[in-house]
Formats: structure tokens, sequence, C-alpha cells
């Protein structure tokens, strides 16, 4: 059997990835593939990398059998990947400590993020606090009201936070402004990207960074349910946590791969970001890949109760999983995603976010149907602190 | 010879360099497309750059952003603004007209279509943005098989390995963008893009442009010493945003003119040397 060896020299997986920016990014780009061409082997790196890790982000984080929740179901055993208990709070941390460390490397002293719910923004800004590096972060206006909490978490790390009036002015119009500063900027910034999208090499150093979450993944699983599960799902906005816990298992091929997006109010609703299950090849932000756009070409505005997963594209590399089979991508609606956060809240004390709860609900779909010794690893990718007011404002309550 | 190698080819015998407009298709609405199209070439215009508006313009500054969101918000679409193009050739059949804009409005029509559709229109040239050469073989084949200029953006930064790969893959003529950043940005470094030019030229015998910051009369005159072509588009769009909607075209072709004026005495100076 041939290696899973994607992406191949110039980011390419399969028809999708690559390099689509304008000749002013070029030479950036260029830059970065070299340093992380250089620093992905470099002993010192990785030794550095892993500490951090350990040390500061409190890895590994565990692999934890919801027995309740799997009883509440009377079929198949759930376990949860843990990345709820890193520090801030999700796994974003882990790619963003990977390309802090390469910043620095390469000798740049300013970093800049997009940031959607605010949960890569308050990783990117917690560690240039952690390496006295400036840091702005780009957020759209409409995220800004939605997420006041996480903009004050910023701010209070030293970030400065640079709202986005332009487009539909949430995520994708903040990777827009992001990229326009870094091009302004390239000599002294690196832009650090928070998931799996944007051109060649991101999709692919996000996934390697993020990659740890399935290789313990790997070992956990003997030891706390003694083989590997049947299934791993994982929820996909943009797609780090999922590519992050697949890409170890992609050889694996006894192991089912599951993609979980936001179908919002339902797929025929129209509002949704559900873009593998219901778009269309493209190219946006610096790669070819499914998107969700008109029949003009132009990109829609998407819908979720999770602003984490409220993108109208995917990474590339999911795009080309689901189009060679290994990977399969489905949908959970806002409500069903409500109710699996509930459930866990009450079954197991642990409030999940609600991206990762997408992943909880198409797992409580699942495992009814399965066999009790049957076994399904959820990427638990974030907690639920962030989401409180989402929830509350759903329940009816003000706080 | 194509209608932009003709142009390049009669503008150096009158010892003239090209000025070329960037506007919005449909900027402010689709009514003005044409007539704005025709104020170009009235106040001097030797090629028009035909932006199509994209949802994610990520190359560009806040004035072509807002001008992308003008059009969009009255439906102009690819096939809208291919549609103004073959109005214009209606009573223009010289002036070269480039399709400027993003990949993705051309990867929903699909590539053959998208190049049937300019050849049809009888437009000259494409330029995508976030095309660069890597990823752009397929659609240089489709504009060639139709004779159509495939034209690409050249950058400070642009190593000598990718200026000849450019300058093979390239047709028409090439845009030397002279600033870092996206459209509209901070003022313009002379020296520097005299140099940069000095070196694309060792490359290439394509026609060079210039944009990126070129705001003004002077400017524009300044960089019509040093390169083939000036092209201006923040600035006009500015012009456009900030006009009364019944004084746009006037507004447009008085800006035009002054830069026309401008670029033209170096011409006739370097003549008298």
């Amino acid at each position: 059997m041939r290696m899973y060896d994607l992406p191949d020299a110039r980011g390419h997986f399969g028809p999708y990835g690559g390099v689509f920016v304008s000749e002013t990014l070029i030479s950036a780009l260029d830059e970065l593939r070299e340093a992380y061409a250089r620093c992905r082997k470099d002993p010192d790196f990785i030794a550095e990398f892993e500490y951090e890790l350990k040390h500061y982000v409190g890895r590994p984080s565990p692999v934890y059998h919801a027995r309740r929740w799997s009883e509440h179901f009377g079929g198949a055993q759930v376990y949860l990947k843990r990345e709820d208990l890193n520090h801030t709070g999700a796994h974003k941390i882990n790619n963003v400590i990977g390309q802090a460390l390469l910043a620095r490397n390469m000798g740049k002293p300013r970093v800049i993020a997009e940031t959607g719910a605010g949960q890569h923004g308050v990783a990117t800004a917690t560690i240039a606090a952690r390496y006295g590096m400036e840091c702005v972060v780009y957020m759209g206006s409409e995220d800004i009201k939605r997420q006041e909490q996480n903009v004050f978490r910023m701010k209070l790390l030293g970030a400065s936070v640079v709202p986005v009036e332009s487009g539909s002015k949430t995520l994708k119009d903040a990777l827009n402004e992001a990229m326009r500063d870094w091009v302004t900027n390239v000599e002294n910034t690196f832009y650090i990207i928070g998931t799996v999208a944007g051109p060649h090499p991101y999709p692919m150093m996000v996934r390697d960074f993020q990659s740890v979450i399935g290789r313990e993944a790997k070992q956990q699983m003997p030891e706390m349910a003694g083989r590997q599960p049947d299934a791993i799902l994982a929820c996909v906005g943009g797609g780090s946590n999922a590519m992050g816990i697949f890409y170890p298992y992609i050889s694996d091929k006894a192991v089912r791969l599951i993609g979980v997006e936001a179908a919002g109010h339902g797929l025929e609703s129209g509002k949704h970001a559900a873009t593998l299950c219901a778009g269309k090849a493209g190219v946006l932000h610096g790669n070819r890949t499914y998107l969700l756009q008109d029949e003009n070409g132009q990109i829609i505005e998407t819908h979720s109760i999770s602003a984490g997963l409220d993108y109208p594209g995917v990474g590339p590399e999911h795009a080309w999983l689901k189009d060679s089979g290994r990977a399969e991508y489905v949908a959970a609606t806002d409500d069903e995603a409500l109710q699996a956060f509930h459930d866990l809240c009450r079954l197991e004390g642990i409030i999940p976010a609600l991206e990762s709860s997408h992943a909880l609900a198409y797992a409580a779909k699942m495992a009814p149907r399965m066999k009790k010794d049957q076994i399904l690893l959820v990427n638990l990718s974030g907690r639920g602190d962030k989401d409180m007011h989402t929830v509350a404002e759903k329940s009816g309550i003000k706080f | 010879m194509s209608r932009i190698a003709a142009t390049f080819a009669r503008l150096k015998k009158e010892g003239k360099k090209a000025l070329i407009p960037f506007i919005t298709a449909g900027d402010p609405d689709p009514g003005l497309a044409v007539p704005l199209m025709h104020a170009l070439v009235e106040g001097g215009a030797d090629v028009i750059e035909l932006g199509v508006p994209f949802s994610d313009p990520m190359a560009d500054g806040p004035v072509i952003q807002r001008s992308s969101e003008r059009a969009l918000k009255q439906g102009v679409s690819l096939r809208s603004v291919i549609g103004y193009v073959t109005e214009f050739r209606g009573t223009n059949k010289t002036t070269p007209v480039v399709l400027f804009g993003y990949a993705n409005p051309i990867e929903a029509m699909g590539a053959e279509r998208f190049a049937d559709a300019v050849k049809a229109a009888d437009a000259d040239g494409v330029l995508v943005v976030d095309y660069p050469p890597e990823e752009a073989h397929k659609l240089v084949e489709m504009l060639d098989a139709r004779a159509l200029d495939t034209i690409f953006l050249l950058a400070p930064t642009t190593s000598d390995a990718r200026l000849k790969q450019v300058a093979t893959l390239g047709r028409g003529y090439l845009y030397y963008v002279s600033l870092k950043g996206v459209t509209g940005a901070a003022n313009i470094d002379l020296a520097d893009v005299t140099r940069r030019l000095d070196r694309i030229r060792c490359f290439t015998a394509l026609p060079v442009g210039v944009g990126f910051g070129i705001r003004d009369a002077q400017t524009a005159q300044r960089i019509a010493a040093v390169a083939d072509a000036v092209v201006i588009g923040s600035r006009l769009v500015q012009e456009i945003e900030n006009s009364a909607h019944d004084q746009i075209t006037a507004n447009v072709r008085a800006f035009m003119s002054g830069v026309r004026e401008a670029m033209d005495v170096v011409g006739k100076v370097e003549a008298a040397t």
C-alpha cells in the first residue's frame, strides 16, 4: 500500500490546496515554507514545541470514557479526547505555539491573527504574551458584538483587536484583512492562521502541529479501551481539530473518520455552514477547496450557532479526504448540537464548546444503533465557558 | 498583432506612454458601466482594466473593496461584466479591455466557457489576481488558444527565477505592483521602481506597466518617465465614490485628461532630447 504523503511540493491534495495568492504574497510564503521545512526537522525546535505542549498547555490531554452518556444510548461506548482541558480551553493553542516558535525562529517580532469566535485570537494573544511579541487580532465587527468576553480577554493579554467592517463583518472578512496586513508588513510580521486553510504551507503546517491530538489518541485508546475506536468524530469549520485527530489515522483504514459540519437551521434552509455537505469547489483564501458560493462564484454568508464553525470554506485536505472517500462528512443542526451540549453537561459534568457539540450530536445519532462493544472517539475540541451567553439566550435567560 | 500589442506599438511610435485606468465594472451602478468606459477613453485611456467585483477582494484596499461591494449589491456578476464589454465594442473597436479580478467567479463559470465568452465579447486580456503562474497554466492555455492575453503581476519581492517564469507565461504587458501592500496604499519610491524595472527588462521584452500608489498627475508623470504604462486604480475609484451621480462621468473624464496631459509632457521632453 502506498503511504499517504500529501500534500505535494506545491501544497496540493489532489486537485485541492495550492497557492492561490497575489504575487505580492509569494515571497513571504516561500520564506515561510523554507523556514518550516528547516524547523520541522530540527531536533531543538521539536524539543521546544514538545516542552511547551507539556508544561504550558498541559498535554497530553486525557482520553475519557463517557460512561453515563454511553449508558444513556445503550449502544456504542463513547470516549472523549479532552482538548477542552488545554490551557486557553481548546485545541487552538497547539497550532499557535508551533507557529509562534516559527515566528521567533524567523526573527519576526510581530504576530497577527484572524478570529471568528475569538478562540484562536485568545490563543494567539496568550502566546504573544508568553513570548513577548506584539499581537494584532482581526475580528469581524459582528463577531466582536457576539463575543465581547473574548475581546476583553485578548485585550487583557495585551493584544490589539481590530474590528473589520468589510463584507459580512465575520471570520472570512477578518481573514481577508489579516492577509492585507501581512502583505503590507511582511518584513516584521508573522501571520498565524488558525485553521488548516489558506495558501500552502499553512494547511500542512497547521495539520502537523495539531496532529499531536491524533498521535496521543492512538497511544491512549489501546490503554483505555483495549483497542482503536471504530470511528472518530470531530467537528469541521475550517477543520483543524478534525485534521489533527484524523491525520495519524489516515492509513489505519479500519477506523472510520467522520467530520461533522454545522447544518445551522438545516441544510435545506440555506442557513448553514456545511461546506463539504452542500458546497462546490472553488478558490478562496489562497487555496482551492469546497466553498459555499452562489452561481456567480460569490461567497455567501453562512450561519451556525457556533461562531467557530461559521466559515464558508474548509481546509483543502478535508476536500481531498471527502472526494477520495477516506473520510465521511455529515452535518448536525443548531438544535441537535444544543441537545448534545445539555446532555453532556448533565450526564458527564462536562460543558463542551458549541463547536464540539456538533461532533457530540452526531455521535449521539450513531451510538444507539451500534453494539455495546463498539467504540466511538469524539474529539472534544474545546470547552463551553465562552458559550454561556449564546446558550442562556437560547433558553430565554439574560445575564 | 493583438489589440494590446498594437496599442503599445503605436504609442512607442508616437513617443508616448500608455495610460491604463482601472474601474470596478458596475460601480456605482450597472447603468454607468459602459458610459464610464467611454469617458475613460475620452479622457485619454489607452487600455481599460475592467474590475470584476468579488465578495472577498483579498488583495485590495478599502477603496476598491467598497466599489466591489457597491457593484455586488446591484447584482453585477462576471456575466454582466462581459456583457458591458460587448456593449462597449458596439462603438469602440480600438481600445483594449482587460478583465481584472479574482479566480472564483471564473472557476464558477468554468475556464473554457469563460475564455469563450471573453472572446465572443471581443475583450483582449485577463488578469486574475490570485492565479500566480504556478496555478495559471490551464487558463493561459485556454486564453492563448483564443489569441487572448494573460496579464501577470510582478511585485518588488519577485525573484529572478520567478521573473523568468512570468516572462514566459505573460502576454500583452506585465503589471508591476510598485508597493508592498494592498491597492490604494502609501506613496511610491521612484528610484526603487526604476531599479526594479531595469531588472525586469533583463528578462522580458513585454511592456511593463506600474501601478499601486499612483494618485495624481505628478506621480503619473514621474512613473511615465521610467515605465511603459501607468496604471491608476484606487484614486479613480475614489473619484467615482466622491462624485455626485450626475457628475461622475464628467469628473472621471477631467481627472483622466489631467493625468494624460502630464504624462504626454514626458513623451515630448524625451522626444526633444
